[in-house]
């Protein structure tokens, strides 16, 4: 196994409980919120559509690629847009 | 890669892990989502400007990416500054999907410039198939198109716009096509069996998985649906992260995949049920609903506003229970007024919060918020239930699953041992419903037959501002 693929397995455990550790002790007032934070959070797909549209050498593979990026923003705007709306109401109470 | 990259890249992996970590405390929730997103914003434009393919060009088409980033932030937040907070978690679970879809997009064109390559016998960059691209390509495939498929499926049961569809041995047919997902992305990385074909084959029998997967889980179970394929799609991101080496797709897509994992057990656990159970759709697994109304003595006792508004303003403890029912009418902030009108006469009015009323975990938290209800107010179901026996009147609203006694009575009814809310040890209990019908779960609910329970039939939002004007009336 070379080097960088170890170092990403690695990473991926690491991660793992890294994830449980962070969701551990919350307050269920705050779940609906957290899963959608997360929600936001797996938008980082975007970055790889960005690179495969940057990449795209066919017409197919362009359409393809601005479809994936504009659902990829779709999936980053409107997640951190929707936690920051759920949130702000926690906010005006403070 | 250029070392400025790595840095943003590490940075943004940082500000995932701080925002999810402040996300969970209320203190600091809102400055957490900003973290995240700022780090987002950072991961892409630096992408954009300083990202070197393997032979070290930079990213062509930059005006059509732009182009793409401006139509998608338009869209998404128009969409996601108009929802209703209602509408929330049908919103999550649509936003879930599109990244879920740009995820198995990923692979599609992925793959189909691989085989392109190999076609022209070019060494292009990646295109030499090692079974580790193409683990990650098919990995992508598939996780992000059941996700898709599976999230626009659970978006329209929230929408009530798909309805419950089950039949007879769907457990088998999923589980059978499962196997040939699994089949058929084994022979895809292996290497025997190849194409564009191949691959688009492999992406319909996903999405119809996905389809399958969710169509005969009770609506009562959406949450956790949501929430898991939320991890599925962090997943898919990650796999994009293996693809192309990235890091802080890699990061941020286990991070979502192992706390989405978490929290959706989490919620399974609120409702005393295993994963598992929630999957195979225990609820109303057989055809018909569980529990004919032909079982219950006596009869449903409707009470007219005027008494209602008695029993309230000369009570001296107060629980109001809210249920999704109140999120349909809108009576958050009505309900609001009648407990400060309740309130100013020296009424004492709590909040008992069920873990899993209304669509998501949080819900009534989020939809009480908005109006302005005092944090503090709204009680959690284990810190509330040894209160009811000293409660004069509990109020419920638009609630049922969460307040029906079957649950600690009936072993077999198939919502036997979620934890529920003792309404029923209150002096007096008042339901406010649109009508008889059955909750989400599909159940009858013998509270509503209890000789201290009473019904008030109609729109929770009309019937509380009727008796907000009753109660002032007083």
């Amino acid at each position: 196994m070379d080097p960088s693929t170890l170092q990403m397995i690695y990473l991926v455990v690491l991660m793992v409980f890294l994830g449980i550790e962070l969701i551990g002790h919350v307050p269920s007032v705050l779940h609906t919120p957290l899963m959608s934070g997360a929600n936001a959070i797996h938008g980082v797909v975007i970055i790889g559509s960005i690179i495969v549209m940057g990449q795209a050498e066919t017409t197919l593979a362009l359409i393809l690629g601005f479809i994936a990026v504009i659902l990829g923003t779709l999936n980053v705007v409107g997640g951190f847009v929707v936690t920051n709306r759920m949130l702000e109401m926690f906010k005006k109470r403070s | 890669m250029s070392d400025v990259l790595a840095i943003i890249y590490l940075l943004a992996s940082v500000s995932f892990i701080v925002g999810l970590k402040m996300l969970g405390s209320p203190a600091t929730a809102r400055r957490g989502n900003l973290y995240a997103a700022a780090g987002m914003v950072a991961a892409i434009f630096g992408t954009i400007a300083l990202y070197r393919t393997a032979d070290g060009s930079p990213l062509q088409n930059l005006p059509l990416i732009i182009t793409a980033l401006v139509v998608g932030t338009t869209i998404g937040w128009t969409m996601a500054v108009r929802v209703q907070m209602t509408s929330m978690p049908e919103m999550v679970s649509f936003f879930n999907g599109m990244g879920g879809a740009c995820a198995a997009l990923i692979s599609v064109i992925e793959y189909t410039h691989m085989t392109n390559a190999q076609a022209q016998g070019t060494a292009d960059g990646h295109a030499t198939a090692s079974m580790g691209y193409l683990f990650a390509v098919v990995g992508g495939l598939v996780i992000g198109s059941v996700s898709f498929s599976g999230s626009i499926i659970a978006f329209g049961k929230l929408k009530e716009k798909i309805k419950d569809f089950r039949f007879k041995g769907q457990h088998f047919v999923n589980m059978f096509m499962m196997l040939v997902i699994v089949a058929a992305s084994t022979m895809l990385i292996m290497g025997y069996w190849s194409g564009s074909e191949a691959l688009l084959i492999l992406a319909a029998i996903a999405l119809i998985y996905g389809v399958m997967f969710v169509l005969p889980i009770g609506g009562a179970d959406m949450p956790v649906v949501i929430s898991l394929l939320n991890s599925f799609t962090g997943v898919a991101a990650a796999f994009g992260g293996f693809l192309y080496g990235n890091m802080v797709m890699l990061i941020g897509g286990i991070l979502v995949g192992s706390a989405g994992t978490l929290l959706t057990i989490v919620m399974c656990k609120a409702m005393n049920r295993s994963l598992m159970n929630v999957l195979l759709g225990s609820f109303g697994a057989t055809a018909t609903p569980v529990g004919g109304s032909a079982t219950f003595a006596g009869s449903v006792r409707p009470i007219n506003v005027g008494d209602a508004a008695v029993l309230l303003a000369y009570a001296k403890q107060v629980v109001i229970v809210p249920g999704y029912g109140l999120a349909v009418a809108q009576a958050q902030h009505v309900v609001h007024q009648l407990e400060h009108e309740l309130e100013s006469r020296g009424v004492e009015v709590k909040y008992a919060i069920h873990p899993v009323a209304g669509r998501m975990p949080g819900h009534m938290n989020v939809l009480l918020a908005e109006a302005d209800v005092p944090y503090e107010q709204l009680v959690e179901m284990e810190e509330i239930n040894p209160e009811f026996e000293r409660t004069d009147v509990v109020l419920v609203i638009g609630a049922n699953d969460v307040v029906n006694p079957a649950a600690k009575t009936d072993p077999t009814s198939p919502i036997y041992g979620m934890p529920i809310l003792d309404v029923e040890n209150a002096r007096q209990v008042i339901v406010l419903k649109r009508s008889m019908k059955s909750g989400y779960a599909g159940i009858e609910n013998e509270l509503f037959y209890r000789p201290n329970t009473s019904m008030l039939f109609g729109d929770a939002k009309a019937s509380l501002t009727t008796l907000l004007a009753e109660v002032k009336a007083q």
